[in-house]
């Protein structure tokens, strides 16, 4: 396909001796919303994780194979600039805590040192956090502590701040298992409107979420892609046994 | 509550905590006692010149300890200077690579360092500074009382910085930090109250050290602010005037020992508002 964004080519993971991803092949296109799904310990997070090269920081662990973004190995990329363009939102809500709600948008630019202008800083920041969905509820308080917003917004304010760095990709690993149904709701919300721009890549358990918000839908099994299509033919025709089970809810 | 088992309990539950609250209070005893007795003995000599002027001859009244105080906060800052940094640094070492063989042979060597008596560092300080810079100095005191904080201002960033959660770091490398600026800018800030705190408890421990002083910095009866000679020190100052047979003496010890414990009172309070003021909720 001419319009994929991630493609995965024989691709394994290593924690030690221990394979957790084997043989993985998948075709990413653009501005579309892909779920990973799978029973625990499928090595979803691990994929995802090894899209934005944060798996490799784990000590022992190492991979195989060739992932491209837009046409270009990942692994001859520097890391940190990968991080630039692959962002990531995590399980937990992990606002910095010694920063401003501001502060922690423009985390990723004040980290690296990136000098902005005022005017570029406030844009940035009301931008992104209206990208987020969280702008109404904290124009008014953005120098109050991130950490004294409630988890929802929390994590909205995580997506804010992976999207004030404009990524080309975005990873959300399990990022609404830890919220409310309210807060939950908003950010799938977010993830619908977020596809215009953006390239999401979904973990999660829930499987209604899954069928709600993604296009794609892939499905891992003890760390092997069983099969993946679009959502709607994954959750009303799968085509393995396994698939159906674990949608039916036989196990997982 | 008519039961009478329930009624038992209660009697139970109220006599332990009587108990608690008891032995709580029993233990803190010693301390009032100290402070009690130190500001009795002590109070009645300490007046303004007793802070300002020097120590006159055996037999003339009045005196001060004015050399012993600035000596202390020369011998003690320039220790503090050696060994805040180089404790802090090797603290984050030992927090980030915790899994690294060297890391935990540094472990391992900061715990027999801070276990050495204190006699023992200022011998060696004595054979490697004093004996190869020809003389006591107050530069050997500030050396031996480096030696004495640096393993524990190590340990006590260490111990804080394990408790700063690792998906802040994740954030922070996910955001495409590098390595260096996330320890520098995320995990080392979000720890900063802890670190600073365990500084100020390091200069706090080593401040009324005397042996490590005792064959390094000497004492001096005059006013020196230089480093390269010996230098009086509240310590030592309480450790000649207490073992002189000199009753007139004796209460200047008393008093010195006041000052003493009233800084180390001090930097301890100075702790807890570091502590409660900035601290951080993860």
């Amino acid at each position: 396909m001419e319009d994929s964004v991630l493609k995965l080519k024989d691709f394994n993971a290593f924690f030690g001796e221990n394979k957790v991803l084997k043989n993985i092949n998948l075709d990413i296109e653009e501005r579309k919303v892909w779920t990973i799904l799978g029973p625990s310990g499928c090595g979803k997070t691990t994929l995802i994780r090894c899209i934005n090269r944060m798996h490799e920081m784990t000590p022992g662990a190492h991979t195989s194979g060739q992932i491209f973004l837009k046409e270009k190995d990942i692994f001859g990329i520097n890391p940190v600039l990968l991080r630039r363009k692959i962002g990531m939102v995590f399980q937990r809500p992990n606002p910095f805590p010694t920063m401003s709600i501001a502060h922690n948008v423009l985390a990723g630019y004040s980290l690296n040192g990136i000098k902005l202008s005022k005017n570029e800083r406030n844009e940035i920041v009301e931008t992104s956090l209206k990208d987020a969905a969280l702008w109404d509820e904290v124009k008014d308080k953005l120098s109050q502590k991130g950490t004294f917003l409630s988890g929802g917004q929390q994590q909205r304010l995580c997506i804010a701040r992976t999207l004030a760095m404009k990524p080309e990709v975005l990873l959300l690993d399990e990022a609404t298992s830890a919220l409310d149904p309210v807060s939950t709701a908003k950010i799938e919300e977010l993830i619908f409107q977020l596809k215009n721009q953006y390239t999401i890549l979904m973990v999660t358990h829930n499987m209604q979420q899954a069928a709600r918000v993604s296009d794609k839908t892939a499905f891992l099994f003890l760390g092997e892609l069983i099969e993946y299509n679009d959502t709607k033919e994954i959750f009303t025709n799968p085509r393995h046994k396994k698939t159906q089970d674990y949608i039916t809810g036989r196990f997982g | 509550m008519a039961d009478p088992q329930i009624k038992w309990r209660k009697i139970k539950n109220d006599l332990f905590k009587g108990l608690v609250v008891f032995l709580s209070l029993l233990a803190t005893l010693p301390l009032l006692l100290i402070l009690f007795y130190i500001l009795r003995q002590g109070f009645s000599s300490i007046n303004w010149s007793f802070l300002t002027n020097l120590p006159k001859p055996v037999g003339e009244s009045g005196g001060g300890i004015s050399n012993a105080i600035v000596g202390t906060l020369i011998i003690v800052g320039t220790a503090a200077v050696m060994a805040i940094p180089l404790g802090v640094l090797a603290g984050i070492y030992l927090n980030e690579q915790r899994n690294s063989k060297v890391a935990r042979y540094c472990d391992l060597a900061i715990d027999v360092l801070q276990g050495i008596p204190s006699i023992v560092i200022g011998i060696i300080i004595y054979e490697w500074v004093v004996r190869t810079m020809g003389g006591f100095s107050a530069f050997s005191g500030s050396a031996a009382l480096a030696l004495m904080m640096l393993p524990f201002i190590a340990k006590t960033t260490q111990e804080t910085l394990k408790l700063v959660p690792n998906h802040l770091k994740e954030a922070s490398l996910a955001l495409g930090v590098p390595y260096y600026k996330t320890v520098l800018k995320v995990i080392v800030p979000a720890g900063l109250s802890g670190i600073l705190s365990g500084a100020i408890l390091g200069i706090a421990r080593v401040i009324g050290e005397t042996a490590p002083l005792l064959f390094t910095a000497f004492g001096n009866p005059f006013m020196s602010t230089e480093l390269s000679k010996p230098m009086s020190s509240l310590p030592l100052v309480i450790f000649n005037y207490a073992t002189s047979p000199y009753e007139d003496w004796h209460q200047l010890a008393w008093g010195a020992s006041l000052i003493l414990i009233l800084i180390v009172l001090t930097l301890n309070m100075i702790t807890k508002f570091i502590e409660s003021r900035w601290k951080i909720q993860f």
